[in-house]
């Protein structure tokens, strides 16, 4: 589930237990950071059981939409080329 | 009202002495219907469609009696407290069965060692929460248990109410063509209290739904007197299985539509995390009602007129069967069927 | 929500669907190995709206479903020995064992507690020094990494009181094993999108080589599904057999190198018995000899018990794809959530879980 980054906290020297709060819409948990040590505050996160896994690629995700909006209109594609 | 010992009651079958009531028996779903029909509510003379309260038949107006106990841990959470909860529960039964609550009678079960702090605090909430609702606490009693008898402190409250003229709501008075209404967001109560209790690490902005929604009743009443076809507060069980008790009692068939339900965003996300399904979630501010179809849209107007139904929209719509059957319609255009919550799906939440 | 509502577009859905109905000329069978996939198929109806001929069968991507009988009836064990604390995801609460399930042993008395993360097991064991804790390590690649964590952690802090039941299964094996069983009718695949984000996809290269099957790495959320389905057919349409990223947003080829390193550091790969399947070599994971230490079942003895599954109960072929849950005679019947037969009515993941979940029925026959 991705969400996102509000606060990061490194203990001295224990990048092991890198750890942050992260946001999904409303909804607040400390999350352990230290498997995506690339992502900082601002940036979505997916998390699986308290843990972050990946970060969330925004250029992908843009891509994607980009890809999936541009798809000819459903009934334009049923009723084929004019 | 005091229960004879039921096992004194006639009983054909004997009860296996390893079959034992379940958590579940209490989540509002359909291991609590199979425990009313088949334990409780033959010996007990009932008949009829289950309703939110009872009709006592003296004539005119008709008074309408409902009673409900409250077992909610935490007890204070974001939105309320067992007390507030105590007072709203009651007052919307006895709304929804068309009637103006009148008064409540209160009863205490408090554990010795209970801070008095705390009872000081949840006794007000009441006072509170009947002030507001226009209810007087007419008849009480209070009772205290030894020392893990029972969990802080239970609460029951018994609502007394009249009629609103012109009302002739009920579970079965469901028809097909009728439109299905909702007085607001959905799943804010059980997610606040599971928010609440702290030990899954979760902290969000849940709040309760708790409120009285006689006033809203009244306003629909008003606006379209018996086309008000049935209503119903979703509490536990969700609004699932609210749909399904009135599609079974009317013997119609309920269609809504997944886009159009109104889940809060941090309802959403921690059903996502959690698991859950929002159309499960207890809640304590809402109503479902069915309308007739040409009176919707004064009955809606009514309703956002309020504070309390200033969401009220459109959710779907009744139909002639197969009777008993709810169906949602997907995001992407398909159809699932939607059923009463099985078992237990959250801690004791009202 | 930010990166999940944006994929729930009706719109793009619609679209989405014309586009598979305009491209598929034949049928075509697709196997998805993914329980949070399954869930969504089924929530939605998407196996529904598919153009005819194009089939999903949901494979055994639900590890709480595939845990070895044995595993479990080895964790009520351990759970109801007195001086110990058993930590668990939710789902394995509910799994029926041979004589009874977790919530059993917690009904009884036993100090058995759910957890969102395997770090609150290791908090639990430090908070209580005079316990032995236990975490029931279950999970494909996704969890792996936040188990080592907590493997990690507890050396870290010296814990001697905590301990693992591992029971981790790894997909590509899976894959394999689907492929050459001699009745198998998957022609395409859709990969987990978080086991891949982990582990990347570079596993998977070989197996569409060799087999000729198209992978698609796919998301959760109907768009990502449906999109993930639309690649699997226009490389089938094409006859391409390739790995693709439709969850591009979340998965690179090379996955987490920091995560893949805490697994390979605290784990080792095994054979691994699946539930309703069989044994598939090399297809789990149990602790390195580094860390040997840390496991539960040295550490409490267990032996091998007897188990037995309950007769009605298809959960192999269920996993498998070759039967459905409505093909099932207790599903619905026997069988529900509250009182399940088998793992896939208990797990979120489950496939008989998210038919129930959705209302499925058997089909009756109407007459015309």
């Amino acid at each position: 589930m991705p969400g996102r980054i509000l606060d990061v906290d490194v203990p001295e020297g224990r990048p092991d237990l890198r750890t942050g709060t992260v946001d999904f819409g409303g909804v607040r948990r400390p999350v352990c950071l230290a498997y995506t040590p690339e992502a900082e505050v601002g940036d979505y996160v997916i998390v699986h059981v308290g843990f972050a896994i990946s970060r969330v690629d925004e250029d992908e995700a843009a891509k994607t939409l980009a890809v999936l909006r541009a798809m000819p209109d459903a009934l334009a594609t049923e009723l084929g080329p004019a | 009202m005091t229960l004879t010992d039921p096992v004194a009651a006639t009983c054909p079958v004997p009860r296996n002495e390893t079959e034992v009531v379940l958590l579940g028996h209490g989540s509002g779903g359909a291991l609590m219907a199979e425990l009313l029909a088949e334990v409780i509510t033959p010996r007990l003379g009932f008949d009829g469609p289950l309703e939110d309260a009872g009709l006592l038949d003296t004539g005119s107006p008709e008074i309408v009696v409902s009673t409900d106990s409250f077992v909610v841990t935490p007890r204070f959470f974001p939105g309320g407290d067992i007390g507030s909860l105590a007072v709203h529960g009651t007052v919307n039964d006895v709304a929804m069965r068309g009637a103006r609550p009148l008064a409540l009678a209160l009863s205490y079960i408090v554990e010795e060692g209970l801070p008095l702090a705390d009872l000081e605090r949840i006794t007000d909430s009441v006072a509170r929460a009947a002030r507001a609702a226009g209810v007087r606490i007419i008849a009480g009693d209070t009772k205290v248990v030894g020392r893990g008898a029972a969990d802080g402190i239970y609460l029951t409250t018994t609502g007394i109410g009249v009629r609103l003229p012109g009302a002739e709501v009920g579970a079965a008075g469901g028809r097909p063509g009728d439109v299905v209404l909702l007085s607001g967001p959905i799943g804010l109560h059980g997610t606040a209290i599971l928010a609440a209790r702290g030990d899954l690490g979760f902290d969000g902005d849940l709040t309760s739904d708790s409120r009285p929604l006689n006033r809203l009743v009244e306003t629909m009443i008003r606006a379209a007197g018996p086309a008000v076809h049935a209503l119903r507060d979703p509490t536990r069980g969700g609004l699932a299985s609210a749909l399904n008790e009135l599609a079974e009692a009317s013997s119609v068939s309920i269609e809504i539509t997944d886009a159009d339900l109104p889940v809060p965003q941090p309802v959403a996300s921690f059903c996502e995390l959690l698991g859950l399904d929002p159309l499960h979630v207890a809640n304590e501010g809402c109503l479902v009602a069915l309308v007739a179809p040409e009176h919707a849209d004064r009955v809606l107007t009514a309703m956002r007129a309020l504070p309390e139904g200033c969401r009220a929209r459109v959710l779907g719509r009744v139909a002639a069967g197969p009777p008993g059957r709810v169906t949602a319609r997907t995001l992407v255009g398909s159809s699932r069927i939607v059923d009463m919550l099985v078992g237990e799906q959250l801690p004791r939440i009202c | 929500m930010r990166y999940l509502d944006e994929y729930r577009d009706p719109e793009l859905a619609r679209r989405l669907l014309a586009e598979l109905r305009a491209t598929a000329t034949r049928p075509w069978t697709i196997m998805e190995v993914c329980g949070g996939q399954t869930h969504t198929i089924v929530r939605q109806g998407i196996d529904e709206l598919l153009p005819a001929g194009i089939r999903m069968i949901h494979g055994p991507g639900c590890p709480v479903c595939v845990t070895p009988l044995e595993m479990v009836d080895k964790a009520v064990a351990v759970a109801g020995r007195p001086g110990v604390i058993f930590t668990s995801y939710g789902d394995m609460l509910r799994v029926p064992g041979t004589t009874g399930d977790l919530l059993g042993v917690k009904a009884r008395g036993g100090d058995v507690r759910v957890v969102y993360t395997p770090l609150e097991a290791v908090r639990i064991a430090a908070a209580n020094p005079d316990k032995q804790v236990v975490f029931f390590a279950v999970g494909f690649e996704t969890t792996a990494p936040a188990n080592a964590m907590a493997v990690l952690h507890a050396a870290r802090a010296g814990l001697t009181n905590f301990s693992m039941l591992v029971s981790h299964v790894l997909v590509p094996p899976a894959i394999t094993a689907i492929l050459d069983a001699p009745d198998n009718e998957v022609r395409a695949f859709l990969a987990a999108g978080h086991v891949c984000a982990v582990m990347g996809w570079t596993q998977y290269e070989p197996i569409a080589a060799r087999y000729r099957v198209p992978i698609v790495v796919t998301g959760f959320e109907p768009l990502d599904l449906l999109e993930g389905i639309l690649m699997a057919v226009r490389q089938l349409e094409e006859g391409r057999a390739e790995v693709e990223n439709q969850y591009a947003r979340a998965v690179r080829r090379d996955g987490n190198l920091e995560a893949q390193q805490a697994i390979r550091r605290v784990f080792r790969v095994t054979g691994r018995a699946w539930r309703g399947i069989g044994r598939i070599p090399e297809s789990g994971l149990s602790l390195s000899t580094e860390f040997a230490g840390y496991d539960a079942e040295t550490r409490f003895g267990t032996e091998s018990l007897a188990v037995r599954e309950n007769p009605e109960c298809i959960a192999g072929e269920i996993l498998r794809g070759t039967k459905l849950p409505t093909d099932c005679t207790a599903y619905r019947v026997r069988c529900t959530p509250r009182t399940p037969l088998g793992a896939p009515m208990v797990s979120a993941e489950g496939t008989c879980a998210a038919f129930h979940a959705a209302g499925r029925r058997p089909s009756t026959v109407e007459a015309s």
